[in-house]
This record gives C-alpha cells, sequence and structure tokens, in this order.
C-alpha cells in the first residue's frame, strides 16, 4: 500500500499542525548534512537558496552553463496567489477548489491545499527579493486573469513572469554561493542515483565538458528537474529539457505517477515544416483580450480579414458561454482539435485556428479615447490608441510572433495551434515530497501532485515555488533529524564504485554501437508516435500499436544508432543520446498508463470515454487513484494505486459551460 | 507569409577544446527553408554532418525562444546577427539572402573562454552576480507585498533592466570586452526598487571589483553594446552604474 504520509486533521489545519510538530535539526547537525540538488529552475534554485540559508552543505546541478537557464526562466503569463487584493472573492479555498476542479479531481487534496495557503507568502518573498512585478499607478501590484478561474490573481511580470521569479530565485541561490553554503555545477548531468542500505545517499554526475564521471555524496538527493515533454519531440520545452534524472531514480526504485497526464497548451505556433526543432508558447494572457475562431465554412481558403463577421465561427464562445475564451488548457486544446480535424482548420497546413485582436484593440482604443478626452475620436485613431494599449500588455508575444511566422499580429489574425507543454504527472511523492525511495525527494514539475490531470495556467511557477521555498525546508528536516549521526558516506564505498561501473559501461555500448541513424532522428520518430497515439486522444487500439513500435524503435536505437566524437569530450551527442535513450523507456510507460486509465479526465483524453456532446467523461467509481508505476525490469511495471479522498471538494461533472 | 528554399556558404569557427587552436571551416547548405530559425538551419547541417560520419558543429542553446540567454553565435560581425532586439535562437532564415556567405564565430573575450566550436565559458556572469547582485534576504516571513508600494515608473524602469538574459552579446560586441551593460542592467534593477536600497554601496562597488578580476575591459562608451543587445537593455545604464560608483566610492562608511 502506498502511504501518502497526509497528516490528520481538518484540511485547512494539517499544514499548520505538521509545521507545529515536525522534527528540526538543529544548527551544528545541519552544517554536517549534506544535500545533492539536481536542476536548478524554480523548484531547484529556491529549494538550494532555502536549504543553503538554513546550514545545510548543498550541492546544486544543472545541465546548462549557468544555473540562470532552466527552462522555469521561458513561463510567460504570470503567477497564481490567493492575495485577494482586488477585492474580487478570492481565498486560500477558492484557489485550493479552483485548483482541484481545474485538476479534475485526481490530484491530492491536502498537497493543493498546503500549496493554496503558502501561494501568498511566495509573491511576498519575491517582492522582497527584488522581483519587479507589474504595478499599478498607485505603487501596488497589479493583476490580471487566467484560464479556469472566475478571479483575478494572477501577479506577473509584462510577459516574462518566469524570468524574473527564477533571477530572483537565481540571485539568492548565487548570494548562497558566494556564501560557501552552495557549491554550483554547470555543465553537470546526472547520470544514476546511489542508493545505500535502501537510502538515497548520492549520485553519479557527468562533466559535459570533459565528458568524466564524478561521484557526489548526500544524506539526501532532491530532484528538480522538469517535466518530460520533450518524449513528443515537439513542445514548448527546451531543447535540453529530459526525463534522465528522473527516469534513473525511477529506474532505482522511485515510482513514476500518472505518465500519461500530458497538458497540451492550446496557444502555440503551428508547425512550419520538417525541420521545426521546438514549438513556442503564446501566452495563456492572450485568452484574456483576443477572440478564437474558424470560418464557419469548411476548408474556407479567404483571407481572416475576407471573412465577414456572420462567417466565423467564435467556438469556445458558442460552446462554453459561462467561461468563453477562458475554458481551462485541456478543454480548449480539445475545441481546436475538434474544429481542425472536422475540416475548418485554416493556414497553409489546416491545423490552426484564429486568435484575434482585431475586437480588444478596438475596445482599448476607445477607453483610451476617453481617457483623452477624444470622444469623438475617428476609427483610426481609435484603432491607433488601441494598438499602443495592446503593445503594452503583449508587445513581447506579438514581437516574437513576427519574428517566427514574418506575420504583424497587430493587423492579421494570429495562427495558433494546440503543442505539449507540461507534464502534470512525474515522480511519486508522499505529503513531504519524497519518493518511494527513502532519502530521494522530487519538487516541481519533476514530481506528479498538485495539478491532477490538468494544470490551471499560472500554477506551475505557484508549485515550483511552493516546493522549493516553503515545503522542503520543513520536510527534509524531518528526515534529516534520524540521520544526523550518519556521517558522510565516502564515495569509495562499492555502491558508488558500482554505480559508476554501470553508467561507465552505458556510455560505452552506446558509443559502440556506431550504426547509421542519428539520435535526433530517432528522437523525431518516437515524438510522431507519441503524438499521433498518446497526444490530444487516446484509444487502445492505438495505445498498444504505440507499445509495439516504441518497443521496436528501442531495440533499433540500441543497433544502430550513430554518436560522433569520443566520451573523454564535450560531446553534445553523446548527451543527447542519453536523453533519448531514455526517453523511449518513458514513451513506452506513458501508453501503458494511459491504456490502464480507461476514462477520460483533464489532458487524459481517452475516446471510449466522452459524452454525447464530445467532453471528457470522467469515471469516479473505477479511476479516483494515482496511478503510481514500480519498474520491474525491461518493458515490465506493475501498477500501485493511491486511493484519491476527497473529503472537501466532492467531485462534480467539471463543466465551464 | 512567402517562403522560398536558399543555398549558403557557412564559414564556422572549429576549435576542439580550449587548449588546442581554432580555424574556420567552410560549409555549403543547400536548401535552406527561409521559414527556418538560424539554429535549425545548422541542425540541419548537423544532421548531414554525422551521416556523413564528420563532427558536427557545436553550440549553446536551450530555450529556443529568445529568454534562456544560452545561444551565443557572432554573425556576420555582429552578436546574434543582423536583427535587431533578437537572438541567434529567434533570428530566422528570411534574413539572408539567396548565395550568401555567413560566418559564424563564438564571442570573443578573455573572460569567456572557448570550450569548443562556438561554446564559451561565461561564469564569469555568475561570479560577478555572486560579488553582489542580490538583495539579502532569507526566505520567511517577508512582509507583505503590498506593505511598500513602488512607484509605476520606477517598477516599470526596474523591470526593463532586469529584462537582461545574460547572454553576454554585450561583451562580444565591445572593443574593450566590457561587461558594464550587464552589471549595470543589474545595478540598475535593484538599485530602483526600495528593496535593493540599503545594499547599494557595497553592491556597485563589488560587483565592479569583480568584473575588473574576471578580466573584463572598461567602458569608453562607444555605445557597441546596447546597439546588439537582444532585449534592448538601454546604455543610460552605464551612466546609472556610474552615478551609484562614485557616489559609493565617495561615501564609503567602511
Amino acid at each position: 500500500m502506498l502511504n501518502s504520509k497526509t497528516p490528520a486533521g481538518p484540511l485547512d489545519q494539517k499544514w499548520t499542525d505538521y509545521k507545529g510538530h515536525v522534527k528540526l535539526v538543529n544548527p551544528a547537525n545541519k552544517r554536517k548534512l549534506e544535500v545533492v540538488i539536481i536542476g536548478t529552475g524554480l523548484a531547484g534554485a529556491s529549494a538550494a537558496a532555502s536549504l543553503g540559508e538554513l546550514g545545510y552543505k548543498v550541492k546544486a546541478f544543472c545541465f546548462q552553463d549557468s544555473p540562470r537557464r532552466a527552462h522555469s526562466i521561458a513561463a510567460q503569463g504570470g503567477i497564481n496567489a490567493a492575495k485577494n487584493y482586488q477585492n474580487d472573492g478570492d481565498s486560500v479555498f477558492r484557489l485550493f477548489y479552483d485548483t482541484i476542479k481545474g485538476g479534475d479531481y485526481r490530484a491530492r487534496e491536502s498537497n493543493v491545499h498546503r500549496l493554496a495557503e503558502v501561494s501568498s507568502n511566495i509573491i511576498d518573498q519575491c517582492v522582497a527579493q527584488g522581483v519587479p512585478f507589474a504595478r499599478e499607478y498607485g505603487g501596488l501590484l497589479s493583476n490580471r486573469s487566467f484560464g479556469g478561474t472566475q478571479v483575478q490573481r494572477t501577479f506577473y511580470a509584462a510577459g516574462q513572469t518566469g524570468q524574473q521569479l527564477l533571477i530572483g530565485a537565481y540571485q539568492a541561490l548565487e548570494r548562497q554561493v558566494a556564501l560557501g553554503n552552495v557549491e554550483m555545477y554547470n555543465r553537470h548531468e546526472m547520470l544514476d542515483v546511489v542508493v545505500i542500505d535502501g537510502k538515497a545517499r548520492g549520485i553519479i554526475a557527468r562533466d559535459l565538458v570533459s565528458g568524466k564521471l564524478e561521484r557526489h555524496f548526500g544524506h539526501a538527493v532532491l530532484l528538480c528537474s522538469g517535466g518530460y515533454g520533450n518524449v513528443f519531440y515537439l513542445s514548448t520545452n527546451a531543447m535540453g529539457s529530459n526525463v534522465t534524472a528522473a527516469w534513473k531514480a525511477h529506474k532505482k526504485g522511485a515510482y513514476f505517477g500518472n505518465p500519461c497526464f500530458t497538458q497540451i497548451h492550446p496557444t502555440c505556433i503551428p508547425v512550419s515544416g520538417d525541420h521545426q526543432s521546438k514549438l513556442t508558447l503564446m501566452s495563456e494572457s492572450l485568452r484574456n483580450d483576443g477572440r478564437i475562431w474558424v470560418p464557419k465554412k469548411q476548408g474556407d481558403n479567404r483571407k481572416p480579414g475576407e471573412i465577414p463577421e456572420e462567417e466565423r465561427d467564435y467556438y469556445l464562445e458558442r460552446r462554453y458561454p459561462a467561461f468563453g475564451n477562458l475554458v481551462p488548457r485541456d478543454v480548449a486544446s480539445r475545441a481546436a482539435k475538434e474544429r481542425c480535424d472536422a475540416g475548418y482548420g485554416v493556414g497553409s497546413s489546416k491545423q490552426a485556428v484564429y486568435l484575434d485582436y482585431a475586437d480588444a484593440i478596438k475596445r482599448y482604443g476607445h477607453i483610451e479615447a476617453g481617457k483623452q478626452g477624444m470622444h469623438e475620436a475617428d476609427e483610426a485613431t481609435v484603432i491607433r490608441l488601441g494598438k499602443e494599449v495592446v503593445k503594452e500588455k503583449y508587445g513581447n508575444l506579438f514581437d516574437m510572433y513576427e519574428k517566427i511566422t514574418g506575420e504583424n499580429p497587430y493587423e492579421v489574425p494570429m495562427r495558433i495551434y494546440p503543442a505539449v507543454h507540461y507534464t502534470m504527472g512525474g515522480i511519486w511523492v508522499d505529503y513531504e515530497l519524497m519518493t518511494t525511495v527513502p532519502g530521494l525527494y522530487a519538487l516541481g514539475e519533476a514530481n506528479f501532485s498538485d495539478h491532477g490531470a490538468n494544470r490551471l495556467g499560472a500554477s506551475a511557477l505557484m508549485q515550483g515555488l511552493a516546493d522549493g521555498y516553503f515545503i522542503i525546508p520543513y520536510t527534509l528536516g524531518s528526515y534529516l533529524s534520524d540521520d544526523i549521526r550518519t556521517a558522510s558516506i565516502p564515495t569509495t564505498d562499492p555502491a558508488f564504485e558500482a554505480a559508476e561501473k554501470a553508467v561507465q559501461e552505458r556510455i560505452q555500448t552506446l558509443m559502440n554501437i556506431k550504426g547509421t541513424q542519428t539520435v535526433e532522428s530517432f528522437h523525431k520518430r518516437l515524438g510522431r508516435i507519441m503524438w499521433d497515439k498518446c497526444g490530444m486522444a487516446r484509444n487502445a487500439e492505438g495505445l498498444k500499436q504505440a507499445i509495439a513500435e516504441i518497443q521496436q524503435l528501442k531495440k533499433e536505437f540500441w543497433s544502430d544508432v550513430r554518436i560522433p566524437g569520443a566520451i573523454d569530450e564535450m560531446n553534445p551527442e553523446l548527451d543527447k543520446a542519453n536523453r533519448v535513450a531514455d526517453f523511449i523507456e518513458l514513451g513506452e510507460l506513458m501508453c501503458i498508463d494511459a491504456l490502464d486509465r480507461k476514462e477520460s479526465c483533464g489532458g487524459h483524453f481517452r475516446e471510449e470515454s466522452q459524452t454525447e456532446e464530445g467532453e471528457a467523461k470522467r469515471d469516479d467509481v473505477n479511476f479516483a487513484y494515482v496511478s503510481a508505476w514500480e519498474y520491474k525490469g525491461e518493458h515490465q511495471w506493475q501498477l500501485h494505486k493511491e486511493e484519491l479522498e476527497f473529503e472537501v471538494a466532492k467531485p462534480t461533472q467539471r463543466s465551464y459551460k | 507569409m512567402e517562403h522560398k528554399n536558399i543555398n549558403l556558404t557557412l564559414k564556422v569557427w572549429k576549435q576542439k577544446n580550449g587548449q588546442s587552436q581554432g580555424r574556420f571551416e567552410t560549409y555549403l547548405v543547400n536548401d535552406i527553408s527561409t521559414e527556418m530559425s538560424f539554429l535549425e538551419m545548422f541542425d540541419v547541417l548537423n544532421e548531414r554532418l554525422i551521416k556523413e560520419g564528420k563532427e558536427p558543429i557545436a553550440f549553446d542553446h536551450d530555450c529556443r525562444e529568445g529568454i534562456c540567454g544560452m545561444c551565443s553565435m557572432y554573425i556576420n560581425g555582429r552578436p546574434h546577427g543582423p536583427w535587431e532586439g533578437t537572438t541567434t535562437c529567434q533570428l530566422h532564415m528570411r534574413a539572408f539572402k539567396d548565395g550568401e556567405t555567413i560566418v559564424v564565430e563564438p564571442w570573443r573575450a578573455n573572460a569567456f573562454p572557448v570550450l569548443k566550436d562556438l561554446m564559451v565559458d561565461r561564469s564569469s556572469f555568475d561570479r560577478i552576480i555572486q560579488a553582489g547582485g542580490f538583495i539579502s534576504v532569507n526566505t520567511g516571513n517577508a512582509v507583505d507585498a503590498n506593505a511598500m508600494p513602488v512607484e509605476k515608473d520606477k517598477a516599470d524602469a526596474s523591470f526593463a533592466a532586469a529584462a537582461c538574459i545574460g547572454c553576454g552579446a554585450c561583451v562580444a560586441a565591445c572593443k574593450n570586452s566590457s561587461a558594464m551593460l550587464f552589471l549595470s542592467a543589474k545595478v540598475t534593477h535593484l538599485a530602483l526598487l526600495p528593496q535593493g536600497s540599503p545594499e547599494r554601496k557595497t553592491r556597485a562597488l563589488n560587483m565592479i571589483a569583480q568584473m575588473d578580476k574576471e578580466g573584463f575591459g572598461a567602458c569608453t562608451n562607444t555605445g557597441a553594446c546596447e546597439a546588439v543587445c537582444p532585449k534592448e537593455i538601454s546604455i543610460t545604464n552605464i551612466a546609472r552604474l556610474n552615478q551609484e560608483y562614485l557616489y559609493a566610492g565617495l561615501t564609503a562608511d567602511k
């Protein structure tokens, strides 16, 4: 039985009670305890900084050339917090409820409530660090709305919120580096977890510059290595984002939770050709003001400007009048796919819908003209003023769109299509964020815990920072307080030797294949299988095919991949091969999980389980559980279930109509 | 948008590692769609090189959406290439003509040693931040975020400076290899906020001292940094930094 270690007591008291009674480590002992942290995004950097401040000896690792480059930096829209600064009815409970409902009742209540509780502290902490959030003229913080909610609780810094939050955490981290509390290892990749007497006690890492393998001891190891969206090859993730650290942990005993829960983001720039290496997100905040539509006529090849108002289908507003263009991501993505599959798509590929700012420009133009006392302003002036307002709000996103597509979004509607963006699944953790391997933790997107089957916009930044700043500093002490007598284990220990040898042999095997196909070509093929058969819509037959195809792909990879260069040097192709090999194995597990979950929920849409109107149909009787998969050997996993109990937020059919 | 395919000649810096001598290699690349990004063009070339049994070109890149600051190519004598306010990863092949020759080099500065081909070591930037590019506040019970109002104009100016992505283009463009634009962006970001005020003096002094120690040059106000900055960080930040530095030097308490 999986024990989530959720504390007893009423939901809104659990975290307070936990903090009041958790065991502590005294400052002198903290100095003797070493913590290894993998990844320096919002979760990793905030955890490294906070644990360093507390006095632990921290070693932090990232594969990029600086911790500031972790992919949290690319988050655009914002971060949620239940501050209720707008006086529009927000509260901790409402944020908790929206998150549980948005996740389609597949998240653990206690974790989500704790997330909502600490959300306010995050904003306070970031402002104290100098994060330049957007402000009103009165000098107070500004908020915007986001999908899946009816209050304005999202804090933002133009379209660069992730960047500003990460720089805040990065600066806090560098301060601890300067103070000697954190040792930073850039351009290092974790290639295994070392387990001694059943406990995680360190890692094997590869220095990506010299190619040398290194051993690092830690009393505990924290995985803050992000999500695995790149299993689809094309996603909004950074090129280097990978599952390797999490996958190594999985193979060493950490169960993988809900691997099939993938978020497909509705507003991305469509694919332009085979050369495409990644997809670019256009922030969800654009749905605040933009209107999404397709022509009412199938295969309409007219330019958007030539299609009159009455021949446009604003399908989100039509289908979901209550939330309109601000329905949650999974709903918006499926609706776009439905229209395109039915033949209403636009652009040369017909795999796109319009996101139109013409109305917003006029609306803002009128308001601005009014502000400036120009009550008789002509159309051209109104549009000019409106464009200025839109530019201030979304300028960087519009510029990015123009650079990529060569089209001016102030003049013609943007073409958008859903793309893989975030993975709600991840390493299974208990209430303390510990995995099924004692001493091994997972934070941020790397764990499965808070977003259920669908994450709401602006909640990923919130979770990453909640885990790193406000949760792990408490829960880690609970484990390490029993470990104060454990002296540092020398890395000459046989377990370190064996782990390094296994890593060495695997790299050697990869290099010795000397086949004919590139790593990239395998990755693309894997991505195609995943997108077609385990993407926005899934069915039993497709998933079974996908599993067979992935197993075949794995065989081919291990017999025909070509990796140039050598082991003992900088070799980006070898780094990539290590990652793609793990993605292939993960892909199989995702399909197995999707096959097991015969219901539709959140981002997981099983075609066999839908309502008459084509909405996702959940099955609470049979599937109100977290799937936690234990690795048993090649192509073999055992399913463990964590039953989900909803004491406060009673599951109902999710409706945004 | 109309698109077509073009043929190009690339002259790319190849260098095995930090210890070895580098040289230019010439590559012909054909049938490049103008819809590709500059880095996707490199992907296409690398795929071909691997299939031909040759060494691919190593370059730094990660987010490919212009925000992580990892990509760093010196293209036809200009960091990040011909488009203003654009990182290499956001540069698209529409910027080039059929038959054109493109020269690609790594960032060149003593404080950014070459690691391989087009990759350089920018950890000197991290050490400059370690010297004072932060506000000393521990995680914990910060006061309510709205307890301290900040004038919108100041907050906006602080944000504009904080938009720096730490790519190092400013250093690569500067004839003195000065890091003043990078450093001044950080000092401005923090100095304009009330939270950053208590450490203003030590921050400016310590960060400048670290910059000198790393081997970056001095600033002679040529403005090349501002001209190539992909985030269009203003050179007025350097004026502010000089002001902060002078003030800190003249009124130092210790």
